[in-house]
């Protein structure tokens, strides 16, 4: 499954705990800058193509995906000169962290790396993605969901990495507490907020749903769908807006929910958020394209109940989604076999036979035209989901979700003070839409002392 | 608290007997320290000599580094948000230790008194909890915790009234203090009641024959006795709580919006590095945050020491 952040990883608790001892012995693993990667946009020639793919290569690959094994054997097959290492460096932050650790010390780092559609902008601002432009990849562009290549292309045009999977997002609920209170499946937010409102009254244990006061990632995901331009990356010129219309309207939106008590706010990807699934706390989940499977392994006594559906719209007329995780894989600068980097990160996210494994094997949700519209794929019906398509609903979504949205080039940092001002305001049921004025503020203090011009807006 | 090197020994009343022995065999004794030189250099003191190279600089993401001087430390000196963190923990320590500090000294003191039946099994019981990792113990008092479906809050439930939010911003510090003070406690116990058995019996049987009942003993004999005792594990606390870090951080992950990003300076500066990537501001918080340790250990052993020189 893609992304649910790392929040559960052991191994991160280890490597804080690691940290614990040494508040200044352990700040030594960086220093210096890493050297520029990508040289002029000079396509590489067919026959050193296939040069590279006929001579004895091994090529390293972190990724978190499990049992991809299975897809790497299939390119390996086809080329049996290029050997694929895989290592798994831990999920998320955990990986990203050696990752950087490993970059900056200039040894140690893969070829290829999965890296999260949000994360690409932190790493190709230091200089650490290869364009793959010189490989071909533009040549692919028609595979992919529009989107998804949005995400992947740089500011300059440069293609930075192959989309992988992805989350785009809908909205998870509970057809029977649903029937049983008479409510209509929210098309609306304000249908949203009648509905929590019903609900509400009528079953004081219920929420109709959980806006996880720590989930930056989800809480993008509805500024994406809301239409807002929180980062705009030109060069060093970045534009920041996270206090724009949308993001407020957004904030506005939650924190009214939360007021009321309509909604919960427990933190996600904990103890008490399981059990919030598990015995009916929460009716609604509003969740990316990975949630079905994640949930039907979550909240297994509640199986059969759960419908899936688009998000709730704020004009009816127009459907859009936001995206919630999913990821990529990235040719790391500094590799030595560019050319087989390059071209297993194509095969691995191109070859229709290990696009379908993503599927079968890892329960991915697709970034490829052609699986979204296969009928082996949409048509697969969930027991969990009472039968229904699920997959038919995502891939509906997907087709809706914006192609503008962008991330920061420090998206940690976005992810932090969100959580301090935003999320804590939803929390504390404050002025959350003020809050995202401090967001702003904090942001933009932090991108000038990085060296970055800021525009407002 | 990550303070574990000392051993009970240490408590110990120092020997006189071999203080002025001659320095001829002294080009072996460097035999012996040597491997505990060598690490120390390399992992001690090497790391911290480059922490404090690393925090004259400032790395960015466009421009890259550039010498800064104390620029760093000035910037720290002016963060409100580091200034938080160190009252926070200053308070943290003006309450948790004292509660701890009891316990440990009344357990010693009742283990020692010979008076409890099963002194053994008391003793391992309050120790154990020093041998589950922090991880595992915030882990667990997380669960302890939870509004929904923690014991503490269940119970509440059942007897009708609301358990107050032990994960809230009311309660934060106090249950952290819990945390510290169930973890720690039996290790200060063991330091004191180690100290308390170095004490001469002979002492006691004067006491006895002076007519001394027990609870006289305990306060004219045995705390004295654990002067130095008490005083060590005093500045493993000031340490321990001035570097909270392990038991935050965890809860953190549980209450996201009550523990931020600088509750304390060591979580602070480990969000600065991790995080942000400001591993050079990282480096003089640290550095700071050192020496803030330095100054209040110092003010304790002067505070101490002044008090027995009369």
């Amino acid at each position: 499954m893609p992304i649910f952040p790392a929040h559960l990883s052991r191994r991160r608790l280890l490597t804080a705990m690691a940290a614990a001892t040494v508040a200044a012995a352990g700040l030594t693993g960086c220093s210096g800058s890493s050297e520029p990667g990508s040289g002029p946009v000079k396509a590489v020639s067919q026959a050193d193509i296939d040069k590279a793919m006929t001579t004895p290569t091994t090529v390293t690959f972190w990724t978190w995906a499990p049992n991809i094994e299975q897809e790497v054997a299939v390119f390996e097959k086809k080329y049996p000169a290029i050997k694929v290492d895989v290592v798994n460096a831990g999920q998320g932050l955990d990986a990203y962290t050696k990752l950087r650790t490993a970059l900056k010390a200039g040894t140690g780092a893969p070829d290829l790396a999965q890296i999260e559609y949000q994360y690409i902008p932190t790493f190709s601002i230091t200089k650490s993605l290869v364009d793959l432009r010189p490989y071909g990849a533009a040549a692919n562009q028609a595979k992919f969901v529009d989107w998804t290549w949005g995400q992947v292309t740089g500011p300059d045009g440069e293609i930075l990495a192959y989309p992988q999977d992805t989350g785009p997002m809908g909205m998870l609920y509970r057809a029977d507490l649903f029937e049983k209170y008479g409510i209509e499946v929210p098309a609306t937010w304000d249908e949203f907020t009648a509905a929590a409102r019903k609900l509400r009254a009528a079953d004081p244990d219920v929420y109709l749903t959980n806006m996880a006061a720590n989930e930056a990632a989800g809480w993008h995901g509805l500024m994406w769908q809301a239409g807002s331009k929180a980062y705009t990356v030109t060069g060093s010129t970045l534009g920041l807006a996270v206090n724009d219309a949308a993001s407020k309207k957004v904030a506005d939106y939650w924190a009214g929910l939360a007021k009321e008590d309509l909604v919960s706010t427990d933190p996600d990807f904990t103890d008490t958020w399981y059990q919030g699934f598990n015995s009916g706390k929460y009716a609604t989940w509003l969740t990316a394209a990975w949630g079905p499977s994640f949930l039907s392994g979550s909240a297994k006594p509640t199986a059969g109940k759960w419908r899936a559906a688009p998000l709730p719209q704020w004009d009816a007329t127009k459907p859009v989604a936001g995206n919630w995780g999913g990821s990529t894989t990235a040719v790391m600068a500094g590799t030595q076999n560019p050319i087989a980097a390059a071209k297993f990160a194509e095969f691995l996210n191109t070859d229709p036979e290990t696009t379908k494994m993503f599927n079968t094997v890892q329960n991915f949700f697709p970034a490829t035209k052609a699986l979204l519209t296969d009928p082996s794929f949409t048509g697969q019906k969930s027991a969990f989901f009472g039968g229904q398509q699920v997959n038919e609903v995502f891939a509906g979504i997907s087709g809706t979700v914006d192609v503008g949205w962008q991330w920061p080039p420090f998206l940690d940092q976005a992810v932090k003070d969100w959580t301090e001002t935003t999320g804590k305001a939803l929390a504390d049921k404050a002025d959350t839409a003020a809050a995202t004025d401090q967001w702003q503020e904090r942001l933009t203090a932090y991108a000038k002392d990085q060296g970055f011009t800021v525009n407002a807006g | 608290m990550t303070t574990s090197t000392a051993t009970a020994r240490a408590a110990a009343p120092a020997s006189p007997r071999r203080a002025g022995r001659s320095t001829t065999t002294g080009h072996h004794a460097y035999l012996f320290v040597a491997p505990f030189l060598v690490c120390f250099v390399l992992l001690f003191l090497l790391p911290l000599a480059y922490a404090a190279y690393l925090s004259l600089f400032k790395d960015q993401l466009v421009g890259g580094t550039v010498f800064v001087g104390l620029d760093n430390y000035t910037r720290a000196l002016q963060d409100s948000l580091l200034l938080h963190g160190v009252l926070r923990v200053g308070l943290f320590f003006l309450i948790q230790v004292p509660v701890m500090m009891l316990i440990a000294l009344v357990a010693a003191l009742a283990i020692d008194s010979g008076l409890l039946r099963a002194s053994r099994v008391f003793r391992l019981g309050l120790f154990v909890p020093y041998a589950v990792p922090s991880v595992v113990a915030a882990l667990m008092w997380g669960y302890l915790y939870g509004p929904d479906f923690g014991p503490l809050a269940q119970l509440g439930d059942r007897l009708g009234f609301t358990a107050p939010n032990l994960l809230g911003d009311t309660w934060m510090l106090a249950s952290l203090g819990n945390i510290v003070t169930w973890e720690f406690a039996g290790y200060n116990m063991i330091i004191l009641y180690a100290a308390l058995r170095s004490v001469p019996a002979e002492r006691y049987e004067a006491a006895a024959v002076d007519g001394a009942g027990a609870w006289r003993i305990a306060w004219h004999l045995k705390l004295p006795a654990l002067r130095p005792a008490l005083l060590l594990c005093l500045i493993f606390s000031v340490i321990g709580s001035f570097q909270l870090f392990a038991e935050p951080n965890l809860v953190q992950r549980l209450a996201p919006t009550v523990v931020n990003s600088s509750y304390t300076p060591n979580v602070y500066a480990y969000s600065l590095a991790f995080t942000s990537q400001q591993v050079n501001y990282a480096a003089a918080v640290s550095f700071l945050l050192g020496f803030v340790i330095l100054v209040v250990s110092y003010v304790m052993l002067f505070l101490t020491s002044r008090g027995s020189r009369r």
